[in-house]
């Protein structure tokens, strides 16, 4: 029995429910804030050192991105912007990084630090959009193939195996082939091939919580299938959404990076850190070319990845009961 | 509850179930999926509920007991019967207008750790049925469910809490809670109290007998354990493998029980009285509740039986009145225990081979 537990008291519960325990007690309870399962996951995370450095890089890349305009201003350069004369060396190689190009410049004289600040932005957006897409589609799609069963799980289930067994890459450069390559084709494109593990998990989720008896007495007090989805099911769900939403979204990024470098990402002239490491290829000998952007996404991945461990040992069943 | 006893009898039928039978299909493991073999849960139960009295319903774990009231909550479907509540079949009922006729029967879950949503506060789990059938909103509804909690022992100011901060009992009380939210007129009571430590399983039946006055509520109360059932119920159904064996008012069925089976149980139930206890004759059962998948012809207690006779095996017996009982005392049994018959030294008069399912020797024992 705890503090302040009403069923101390005998039979004058059923006649006076108001009065229970003794004043002190009901003090000492009014007290003690119940902690939500959100708010210790929270704690959790914030006492996790890494998570919470990470947590800070990514601030800083987002603050970077949102602010790139500021670079622009202090540099002088705008992003897209073409320096044959100071921005290349007499030769019409790219010039090291020096005083007028804090990063150095491109193989057609642009600021490189000015483009991986604005390649922060696509990056960022096309990150952020084509996981919250990806994260909608597959939720609900798992939700449905795991909560109706029967033939609408069948037909989904296929479904979903068939996207996951569909070559990425190859799908997706034939796709932004066919469509017109730009940002909303490929956010689409990255969408259309992750949704699938988001909804396998799901599904496989919503399938045990089913049967539990919640579920059970929702049902009992008329709640119609949808509600009981989103209500009843999808609550306990998110825990494992969360988390892999977190690592989804560096996967995104490597995917649009990837495409990009590719040419069948974003298009130039647009400053984008997967082109520039493209264009890089080209001139080894100008390092910092290659050197900066690289590190730009490997900061940025990595940052999201550790974020993203450190949310999935925050939400750890194991060490929290109300999973059980 | 007895009070209610007098008024019961004479009240208007709320719920009549006519021989309702579910079955649940078994998957057998080989690789053509068909089967033809299915789980009888429930084979056959007809009976009555009347306004503001408490059925008890008593079995051993499987005897279908739940399922019977899952099947009345129509939470599941039946394989055949029918449903009538209100007079009003409900038997194929779905979507909108099943969800009407949920206002007026709720069910409160035997398991207080697993009938809560764990991510989901208190009073939002209280104010479902409000939110769901579309009465009061914002304040309101809040005001509705503090008063609930109220009503049932809660401390309202823990509108906000999570399930995982009560305690068992206090669980317990949020599934009453919820179950009463929309003045119900039938609550079904699946083992309410079965998961609960003694002293608490007294505040809540004492909770449910005052929620019944007030609100005039009518009870189906399903347990195991008998000395409960007696106490709250005015009436009472004995089950045993999906079929009922006997059905009377709880007087009758506990100082004249008619089934073997009856007697055998009643003869389990524990005495305070140790020198009462020390003088007893147990009537214990050998053998196992047989399989519901297939289960024994006749009788389907006369594998167990002591009093079974060659009878029992062919014919299926009658749930009538036997032995001068009244029409209100019904037993399905072709040989019914008499006032003052010990049948713990009877001996069953056909063979083990003569049975059609093995159950095992029943004697003295």
């Amino acid at each position: 029995m705890s503090v302040g537990d009403p069923e101390i008291v005998v039979s004058a519960a059923a006649a006076g429910p108001g009065t229970v325990g003794a004043p002190s007690e009901e003090i000492a309870a009014a007290k003690i804030q119940g902690r939500s399962p959100w708010r210790l996951a929270f704690e959790r995370l914030r006492s996790d050192r890494a998570a919470v450095i990470c947590a800070i890089v990514i601030l800083l890349i987002v603050l970077m991105a949102i602010f790139a305009p500021l670079f622009k201003m202090m540099t002088g350069h705008p992003p897209n912007q073409q320096y044959f004369d100071t921005g290349l060396t007499l030769d019409g190689q790219p010039k090291a990084p020096d005083g007028t190009f804090w990063l150095g410049s491109d193989d057609v004289g642009r600021d490189v630090l000015v483009r991986i600040a604005y390649g922060a932005r696509v990056s960022l957006i096309v990150g952020v959009v084509a996981t919250f897409l990806t994260v909608t589609i597959g939720t609900i799609v798992g939700l449905a193939a795991g909560y109706f069963g029967k033939m609408v799980d069948t037909i989904l289930a296929r479904i979903i195996d068939v996207m996951l067994s569909i070559p990425f890459l190859l799908f997706a450069i034939s796709l932004a082939s066919i469509f017109h390559a730009g940002l909303k084709v490929v956010i689409f494109v990255l969408a259309i091939f992750s949704w699938s593990s988001v909804a396998r998990i799901v599904r496989g989720q919503v399938l045990s919580i089913r049967e539990r008896e919640y579920v059970e007495a929702a049902r009992a007090i008329g709640s119609g299938s949808w509600r009981i989805m989103i209500i009843d099911i999808l609550p306990n769900v998110i825990a494992p959404i969360i988390v892999y939403t977190t690592l989804l979204i560096p996967v995104s990024i490597v995917g649009e990076a990837t495409l990009s470098f590719l040419g069948v990402g974003i298009q130039p002239p647009t400053a984008d850190w997967g082109q520039m490491i493209a264009d890089a290829q080209g001139n080894y000998h100008a390092w910092w070319f290659l050197v900066f952007p690289s590190l730009a996404l490997l900061v940025t991945t990595l940052a999201f990845n550790i974020f993203g461990d450190g949310v999935r040992d925050a939400f750890d069943p194991r060490s929290d009961r109300m999973f059980n | 509850m007895s009070v209610n006893g007098d008024a019961a009898s004479s009240g208007d039928v709320l719920l009549r179930v006519d021989n309702l039978v579910k079955h649940f299909p078994v998957q057998s493991s080989s690789l053509f999926r068909r089967s033809t073999d299915s789980v009888h849960a429930v084979d056959g139960v007809s009976l009555e509920v009347r306004r503001g009295e408490t059925l008890g319903l008593v079995g051993e774990t499987g005897c279908g007991k739940s399922t019977l009231a899952r099947c009345i909550m129509r939470l599941y479907d039946v394989t055949s019967g029918r449903i009538e509540f209100e007079g009003r079949d409900i038997t194929t009922l779905h979507g909108g207008a099943m969800r009407e006729v949920r206002r007026d029967m709720q069910m409160i879950f035997q398991d207080p750790y697993g009938s809560l949503n764990p991510r989901r506060r208190v009073g939002s789990i209280i104010g479902d049925p409000f939110s769901i059938h579309g009465l009061g909103e914002g304040q309101d509804r809040k005001r509705r469910v503090q008063e609930l909690m109220e009503l049932v022992g809660l401390n309202p100011e823990h509108y906000n809490r999570f399930p995982a901060e009560f305690s068992g009992g206090q669980r317990q009380r949020i599934g009453v809670a919820r179950a009463l939210a929309l003045r119900p007129k039938l609550i079904v009571c699946d083992e309410p109290v079965s998961a609960l430590d003694v002293s608490i399983q007294a505040q809540i039946i004492n909770l449910l007998d005052d929620l019944q006055d007030e609100f005039n509520l009518t009870y189906i109360f399903i347990a195991h354990d008998l000395s409960v059932v007696q106490h709250v119920s005015d009436r009472v159904a004995v089950m045993y493998l999906g079929q009922v064996g006997e059905l009377g008012p709880v007087d009758g069925v506990y100082d004249h029980p008619r089934h073997p089976y009856t007697n055998a149980l009643l003869s389990a139930v524990p005495v305070p009285d140790p020198d009462r206890s020390q003088d007893r004759q147990r009537i214990i059962l050998v053998g196992d509740v047989p399989s519901p998948v297939a289960p024994p012809s006749g009788c389907r207690f006369h594998p167990r039986c002591p009093k079974a006779k060659q009878r029992c095996v062919t014919d299926v017996p009658e749930l009538t009145p036997r032995l001068d009982d009244p029409p209100t005392h019904t037993a399905a049994c072709h040989f019914p225990v008499a006032d003052g018959e010990n049948i713990a030294d009877s001996t069953p008069e056909i063979s083990a081979d003569q049975r059609v399912v093995e159950g095992g020797l029943v004697g003295n024992v």
